[in-house]
């Protein structure tokens, strides 16, 4: 990457190279059909074709690539989950950050600052314990810290000593950061292409023809296309995609919302999170202090934005850092999250054979892109599903094996 | 803000209200089958048209049941379970 970059800089003309082929024509037959061109379906891609020598992939996009949850997501990347499953598989995730730029030769941007999470409790505190132990057993980098170290890790936070909000200590979780969303989605996408994948924006699955639990045909609005394996990865629309192939899923859609301040100096150097306050914040690379909380309080199928949730979100924003009071806001927006009953994804298998499932990633999907990636590419290439999924089957709820991951969220639902 | 109408209290601020999600029927205990009953616990209504819920007036713990669009959010009528049983 150095060379090239050097290379642009001495030329004389900054010849721009698209990264991204402009959708070919559909084939009639592909070995896997992607459903989804958000980063879980192209980093899928990109193992696919990389690790696996699966190159005659179509990726379908309804939309623009990386339009969907990967635009809408607060991209923060982190590994403090509570259950064994959860924190293995989050903690390669945030170990694939670590090395994708190098693996994309695409700039990321993944800025690795750390995520500090507030307790104004004796009980929150008593729970950061239990997560600290669980992810230190796991070989996260996780701790426990008092409210002295709060302070000189996040020196602007109001420690609101003595008042109801008192911050009595944090989790400190330095494997956390964050990654620009784009370039992640577009960096799976320009590998992939490179390597013979076709990438279909504005083409859209209607419906799945069947025969013997296989799935035989993929209906698009642009035609019909036979497909060797099939993976749905449609964020926000899971539910409606796999109920066209006749899968039920246990999923509910809730709106995330999130906004943006105007743009200010460098002066949040953490990943800030409060649970009673249900509110986060960490400065974007163009100095923007992104802000998001909990969910919607009931289901709904809409990106729409509310004033509540932008009250709710300022108030505990300036609780936590008061001076924000005159800062302006630029943008708010939501996403439709697919929530599961247990808080935790959905991943391998479906009833039907050749239908693989990426789904239920509710507001913990960007964090995942590549370890669900690199591992549903194993899944499809060896038509088994990789044994770090194995915990993740949609089966784990007609065994009440649950795994719980309610606490874990970045903010609790 | 969003105004939702209780039928006790009349119109108040949804944020005074919480949801208990769509309407299920209770399967019968005696003849439901294992994977049945996993399914009546974790699969929910999510359809995008019209879904029943239950809602609660938290300050006065009032329970009742409202028709809302989950695409438009639009609420099209609340009523008590008594209504429900007169005009399903």
């Amino acid at each position: 990457m150095p060379l090239r970059l050097l290379k642009y800089a001495f030329s004389r003309d900054y010849p721009v190279t698209g990264d991204i082929p402009a959708t070919p024509d559909l084939k009639s037959s592909y070995d896997v059909v992607i459903i989804g061109g958000g980063g879980h379906g192209l980093a899928c891609a990109h193992y696919l074709s990389k690790y696996h020598g699966i190159t005659n992939v179509a990726v379908l996009e309804k939309g623009y690539l990386a339009g969907g949850n990967t635009a809408r997501n607060t991209t923060t990347i982190r590994s403090n989950y509570i259950t064994k499953e959860g924190i293995a598989f989050y903690k390669e995730g945030v170990q694939l950050y670590e090395e994708m730029s190098q693996e994309l030769d695409f700039n990321v941007m993944f800025s690795q600052r750390g995520q500090l999470t507030l307790a104004h409790t004796e009980a929150t505190l008593r729970s950061f314990h239990l997560r600290a132990e669980m992810g230190k057993h796991a070989g996260t980098n996780i701790e426990v810290v008092d409210a002295q170290t709060v302070k000189d890790l996040s020196p602007h936070l109001n420690m609101d000593e003595g008042g109801p909000l008192e911050i009595m200590g944090g989790l400190w979780h330095a494997d956390g950061g964050t990654a620009r969303h784009d370039a992640v989605a577009w960096g799976y996408a320009a590998q992939a292409a490179r390597r013979g994948v076709e990438i279909h924006q504005r083409t859209e699955v209607e419906g799945f023809e069947t025969d013997q639990g296989r799935i035989t045909k993929v209906r698009t609005n642009r035609g019909d296309i036979a497909a060797g394996q099939v993976m749905i990865a449609v964020g926000g629309m899971n539910y409606d995609m796999a109920m066209r192939a006749g899968v039920e899923l246990p999923i509910r859609c809730y709106p995330l919302q999130a906004m943006v301040t105007q743009p200010l100096k460098p002066w949040l150097h953490t990943l800030v999170s409060s649970v009673s306050l249900h509110t986060y914040l960490v400065q974007s690379s163009r100095g923007e202090i992104v802000i998001g909380g909990g969910s919607d309080p009931y289901q709904l199928c809409s990106t729409r934005s509310t004033l509540d949730m932008k009250e709710h979100l300022s108030e505990g924003a300036t609780h936590l850092f008061p001076f924000l009071q005159g800062v302006r806001l630029l943008r708010q927006w939501a996403g439709i999250t697919d929530m599961t009953p247990d808080y935790s994804p959905i991943m391998g298998a479906s009833p039907l054979k050749n239908l693989w499932l990426d789904c239920g990633w509710g507001t913990w999907g960007f964090k995942a892109t590549p370890v669900a990636g690199k591992y549903m590419a194993q899944t499809i290439a060896n038509g088994r599903v990789a044994p770090i999924l194995e915990p993740f089957t949609m089966e784990r709820f007609a065994r009440f094996e649950l795994l719980n991951e309610m606490g874990a969220t970045a903010a609790s639902h | 803000m969003k105004i939702l109408t209780c039928p006790m209290n009349g119109p108040r601020n949804i944020n005074e209200f919480q949801c208990f999600g769509p309407v299920k029927n209770d399967p019968d205990p005696a003849t439901t089958s294992d994977a049945d009953w996993a399914r009546h616990l974790f699969r929910v209504d999510n359809s995008r048209g019209v879904i029943t819920e239950w809602w609660r007036h938290v300050p006065s713990n009032y329970f009742f049941l409202a028709e809302r669009n989950a695409t438009t959010n639009e609420v099209i009528r609340t009523f008590t379970p008594q209504d429900a049983e007169a005009r399903p």
